[in-house]
This record gives C-alpha cells, structure tokens and sequence, in this order.
C-alpha cells in the first residue's frame, strides 16, 4: 500500500484517488473523489465505498462550505507544485470555516513545501511518487521560529515579541 | 538601521541550512531541474546566460559598512571581485558558483543578510525611498513600516507561490521617490485631518510587457490594519490571479480585467473576514521598529558659518561646485547633507563596483556616516548624514575613489540593466549603449543645461531598466535574430508616473546616439526658462521629436 505523512509519522495511505475524468462505476473502498462527484453522491452511500472530496486548485470552497465541514476529509489537489492556490483554499476551509478533520495535500506536492502547508493547516501529505519520506518528514520542522500568524498559530510573533 | 535580535538570527540561519540541503540533495540528483528552480529563485539564485547569478536582499536599500565590507569580501572570495547593484536596491553577484552558494549565505548571515525571497514568484524584497528618514519633504519615516512589511511576508506560508513576482514599495514623502505607482502594491504614508498615519493603497501598477500606473482603491488605510489589508490582497491574487500565461499572470492584469473598482470590492469583502485579527498592528510593535530608524547622534552646528565656509570652496574650486550642485542634496537637519556617490563614471557597467571601492565605500560610511549606505533605485549610493563642514574633504576622497561624477539625476546617470552581456532573458545588449551615450554626453556644462532628465535602458520588454518610465527610454528588441533599438519618450516615475509613449520604427546601435543627440536638440530648441524635458515634451508633445529624428538625409 502506498504511503504518506500524516501527522508527523509515515503511515499507509488507504484512501484511492478517483481521477476527474474516471469513467464507469467508482470501486469499492475509500475514495477521495472530485467535489462535484461528492456532492452528489454523499447523501446516498453505496456499501463497501466511504467517499471524501478533493477540492482542485481553481474550486471555491465558499459555496459549499457548509457540506465540507462533515466530509470524513478533504484533499486539496496541487496540478502542480507552482500552483499556490491550495495553500489559500487550506486556510480558508480552517480559519474561516472551522473545518476540524483531516486535511490532505495531494497531486504534486514536493518535500520543500511540507513547512508551508503545514502552517496553512494540512496535516496529511501524500507527495509526488518516489519521494523519501524519511527525509521529507524533517522538512516538517525546516523552520522552528515564524514571523506571521497562519493556521498553526494565530498569534504573530510581534504579539510576543 | 534595523538590528536582528535572537529571532531574526535564528531565522536566517535555518534558511541557510535548508538551502545547504536542498542544494546537496540538487547536485546528488534527488530533486529534479524543474523542482530545484523555484527553491534556488526563492533563494536570489539564477542560472544566467554565462554562470549562476546571485542576487542578494538589500531590505529597502539600507546597508552597514559592516554589511557594505562582508559584500567587497564576498565578491572577492567567491565571485570574479566586482558586484552590481539593481535597480530594486539590492545587490547581484554575476559568476559565483552554485556548490558555493550555501557558503555564501552563512556569510550574508553573519552579518544580518540574506537572499531570501529576491526572486521566484514570491514577495520580494521592499523597497522605499533612498533619502527616507532624511529628507526634508517627508511626511514620516517610510522605513519601520518596510521592515513591518518584511518581517510580515518572509517566509509568508500562504503567499510562497504566488501566479507571478510580487512586489511592493512604500514611500513616506511628498515626492514619490520609490515609483510607488509602477509596483504591485504601492503605499503611500498619509496624514488624516487628526495627524494619524494612514497609507494611500495603490495596486496593479507594474512595467513589463503591459507597463500600467497603479490605480488607488484605498484612500486612507488606517496603520493599524496594514497588514491585514496586504494580506486581502494578496490572497484575491493568489486566488484569482491568471495562471495559465506566465505574460498575464501580474496582478495588474487581473486590476485591469476586473476594473480596479471591482478589484477594490473584493478586497474590501476578503478584508472584512480578517480585519482586526491577531495580525493587527498593536503600537507596541510600531514603536520597537520606530527605535531602529531613531536620529544619529547629530552635533549642533553654526550653519552660516559652515554655509560659509562650502561657499568658500565652491568659489574656489568649480569641480567641487558642480558635484556640490549635482551630487549633494539638503537634509532635514541643520548642517548636514545627503551626498550621492555615483556608481556611473563613464566606462563602468552602470552599478557595478568592486571588491575594492566596497572597502573604500565602507570607510567613507564610518569616517562620515554614521557607518551607513544606502542604495538607491537610479543604482547609485548615498551616504545620508554628512556633515556640511566635511564635504569638501569627502569629495576630494570620493573623487579619488571614482566616484565623485557630478552627473546625479543627468543624462548621464542612466539606470541600466546587465542585458546581453550578462543576462539570458535580453533581446539586447544595454550596457554598451549606456557607455556610448555617456561618452557622446560626456561635456559637464551641456548635461547641466539640460537638467535633470532620466535616461533608462532595459535589454527586453522585461523592463529591469524600467525604461517605461525614463524621459527617455530605451528598450532592446529582437527583430529576426538581429538586436535593435525603440525609442521612448515621456515617461516618469515621479509623482503622477507617467508611461513613456513610442517614438517611431527602432534603430540599429550604433544610430541610438544620434537619435539621442536629435531628440536633445529638440528639447533646447522648444525649451522655455529651466523648464526640465519631461515638461517641455508635455508641453509640445511628440510630433516635433518624430519629424526630427526620421527626416530624410538630404
């Protein structure tokens, strides 16, 4: 089973990623499966399948804030590691809307913005295939002092200072 | 200046190891190329057209001597012992190598510097006004704001990827000296009718391809909410800014697409969930930046006395009098000047120093600056709090040093970006029609007639020699393989920034200084009184200058 961090520690990745343009019947188990497919289909559960959305780079949360907050999780998809717009979705769905579960960074998603996503409130990370996740564990903690308030800490440090 | 305390220390040395790692696990081939590139630019580091370019963060353009020596020890260690400084105030290294890059970083932090966030599509580094806390027209001290500001977006989680560069400047005078309206964000220090300090908010100012004035959408923003209020900005953009054309990816495209009315509202909504949050300004904070950017120890002087005695030397000596009138400019304290050092002799890539003057450069700042410099966006140094008694000796110094051109705000004090030579983004070359201008106008008394007048070069549409906004503006074009020249005209970056318009159909090099020479001749000739060019072409407009310039050769 492939892995990924979640928390601080290297666990198996039980959820399957249900592409957009997946085609015929979902299979069974836990899938993460595009947003607009989970809207769908959350209120009618199928036996043997849990579902959890995945939000892409360029989806508002805003209007659908309300349905995310009892999604079981909810991954945020990177196109590509260039894409910052996840980090905002991230912040909005905590900050803003209190979501309290598991929050996933999935798609290309690097070693280099572990400290970063986690001060936007992931707290799971399944990173692009072939990544060292021992190593990549200690980019978690690349940084042991910050300058701005962000999810992982509402208070500013000139608030302490 | 600023002081790092344990914090700040810790911060830049964290980044140092981080980037030790990230360029070991590079060169043993675990991160690819294309992964690699956003780190290394978030770090200043480009793979240039000859050898990696480095460039370094010179916050708001202010630099110790010890700052100012660590560099000249720097370029002479690692790179080819000279360095450039920019037109954003900081400073670039053209030929170190990328093993030693990490090496150099723990260097930069042993002194309170660093790369940090000098390229990539990230916030850059703030820039402001290069007399800020000393000139005399100024409303308030731009510069514990840009330190606010800096602190706020290093290493800022949500803002690291961004759809394009993002930069912002601050200016605290009457006259904008930052070009405020040509940023992403520009901010403008402002009273209210109580004297409380507010800024003016301008975005989507930028040069570039699509060069674009900033349009205002907040009148007053009172401090306190500074920060919450770039943070309403910057998550629009990041949200919503273009990402599928790198070329349209600016927020000034989504400003113009939007309308900046409409991009206003949006702000204001954004705003209205994080206004009066922890990140609120407390004065507390405002006050522990304010004692960094505190007066030096001034000494009361007999300013008639020593008025005197300058206009003593002026008299005698006409070299002094002229830089006297060029290169010093008033101070907001009785008895003491802002004297420019001019990184623009004739010859020199516009910028450039050695390892040698930063020593000398770093001398001149303790023995009569309180071991300050400051950097400047034309890519000149100042030296900010020299005693008026002093500048006849400084000037004797500095003109043994070479850099004591009296050709401030001239003709001759072109801006200029690396172009063909160094950088491998130019259609051009610049630097070679830099110095052929600086030798045709090389005759003092015909600079001076012609007054002040700004002349910027840029090697491609990328704009670094922000030639949009020269009175004259020169930019680089590629026309099917060969390098050519457009002309423009009417640009400026003062108050009220104007976009220079284009002349006509573009030259070869070696017809960019007639063209010059013409466009001159223009201007004496429609000129009235001292007026400076950029009024006279308001005045007569572009008609006059086109007839000229492209007339048959009889």
């Amino acid at each position: 089973m492939p892995r990924l961090i979640k928390g601080n520690v290297i666990v198996d990745n039980e959820w399957q990623l249900i592409p957009a343009d997946l085609s015929g019947d979902l299979p069974q188990g836990k899938l993460l499966v595009p947003l607009a497919k989970w809207l769908e289909l959350k209120d009618a559960p199928v036996e043997g399948q849990t579902l959890a959305p995945w939000i892409d780079s360029e989806e508002e949360v805003e209007p659908v804030a309300a349905e995310l907050l009892s999604a079981p999780l909810i991954a945020v998809h990177f196109p590509t590691f260039m894409d910052g717009r996840g980090f905002s979705t991230a912040r909005l769905l905590r900050e803003r809307f209190g979501y309290q579960g598991e929050l996933r960074a999935v798609g290309y998603v690097i070693q280099d913005q572990l400290f970063f996503l986690k001060r936007c409130g992931f707290d799971a990370f399944d990173l692009r295939e072939g990544t060292d996740l021992e190593a990549a564990l200690a980019s978690l903690n690349d940084f042991t002092v910050t300058y701005q308030a962000a999810t992982d800490n509402p208070e500013p440090l000139f608030r302490k200072r | 200046m600023y002081q790092y305390d344990t914090i700040d220390r810790q911060l830049v040395q964290q980044r140092v190891d981080q980037f030790r790692d990230q360029t070991r696990r590079f060169l043993d081939g675990e991160i690819t190329d294309q992964e690699f590139l956003p780190l290394r630019l978030q770090n200043g580091l480009y793979i240039q057209r000859l050898a990696p370019m480095l460039r370094i963060a010179v916050p708001y353009g202010m630099l110790s001597s010890r700052q100012v020596r660590k560099l000249g020890h720097i370029a002479r260690t690692y790179d080819k012992g000279y360095a450039h400084f920019t037109t954003r105030q900081n400073i670039q290294l053209n030929w170190p190598n990328l093993e030693e890059v990490p090496d150099i970083l723990a260097e930069l932090a042993e002194v309170e510097m660093h790369a940090i966030q000098t390229s990539g599509n990230c916030i850059r580094n703030v820039t402001s006004d290069e007399f800020a806390g000393i000139a005399p027209d100024e409303i308030e001290d731009p510069r514990p704001w840009c330190e606010i500001i800096r602190q706020w977006s290093t290493f800022h989680p949500e803002f690291a990827f961004l759809p394009r560069k993002f930069k912002i400047a601050v200016s605290g005078s009457q006259q904008d000296r930052a070009a405020i309206q040509v940023h992403d964000i520009g901010l403008q220090i402002v009273k209210n009718a109580d004297g409380e300090t507010g800024f003016c908010v301008y975005v989507g100012g930028g040069l570039g391809r699509t060069p674009i004035v900033g349009s205002i959408i907040c009148e007053f923003l009172p401090w306190q909410h500074l920060l919450t209020y770039l943070e309403a900005i910057l998550r629009v953009y990041n949200r919503y800014g273009r990402r599928d054309n790198k070329f349209k990816a600016r927020i000034k495209i989504i400003v113009k697409a939007w309308t900046a009315e409409v991009f206003a509202q949006k702000v204001e909504e954004e705003w209205q969930h994080l206004k009066d949050n922890p990140t609120t300004l407390t004065l507390a904070e405002v006050e522990r930046n304010k004692q960094f950017f505190t007066r030096p120890a001034y000494k009361a002087v007999d300013v008639a006395a020593v008025d005197n005695a300058v206009a003593q030397h002026a008299r005698e000596n006409v070299a002094f009098s002229k830089w006297l009138q060029r290169n010093v400019r008033e101070h907001s304290v009785a008895g003491y000047a802002a004297v420019t050092l001019s990184l623009k002799p004739t010859g020199v890539a516009p910028g450039d120093v050695t390892a040698d003057q930063l020593d000398a450069i770093a001398d001149l700042a303790d023995k009569y600056s309180f071991a300050e410099v400051r950097s400047t966006h034309s890519q000149n140094l100042v030296l900010g709090d020299v005693e008026k008694s002093r500048l006849f000796e400084l000037w004797q110094e500095a003109k043994a040093l070479g850099f004591a051109t009296p050709n401030i705000g001239t003709l001759t004090d072109l801006i200029c970006c690396p172009g063909g030579d160094f950088c491998s983004l130019a259609n051009a070359k610049s630097i070679p029609v830099a110095e052929a201008i600086q030798r045709r106008f090389d005759d003092l008394d015909y600079l001076y007639d012609l007054g002040d007048l700004t002349l910027n070069i840029s090697g491609c549409m990328n704009a670094c020699g922000h030639h949009h906004v020269g009175n004259i503006g020169i930019l680089g074009v590629d026309k099917k393989g060969e390098e050519f020249y457009q002309i423009q005209l009417g640009g400026s970056s003062s108050r009220d920034s104007h976009l220079g318009a284009v002349l006509g159909p573009s030259f070869y090099q070696d017809e960019v200084v007639d063209v010059i020479d013409k466009i001159l001749q223009v201007f004496v000739e429609q000129r009235q009184g001292d007026e400076q060019f950029i009024d006279t072409f308001q005045r007569v407009g572009m008609d006059l200058f086109k007839e000229r310039v492209y007339a048959k050769a009889h």
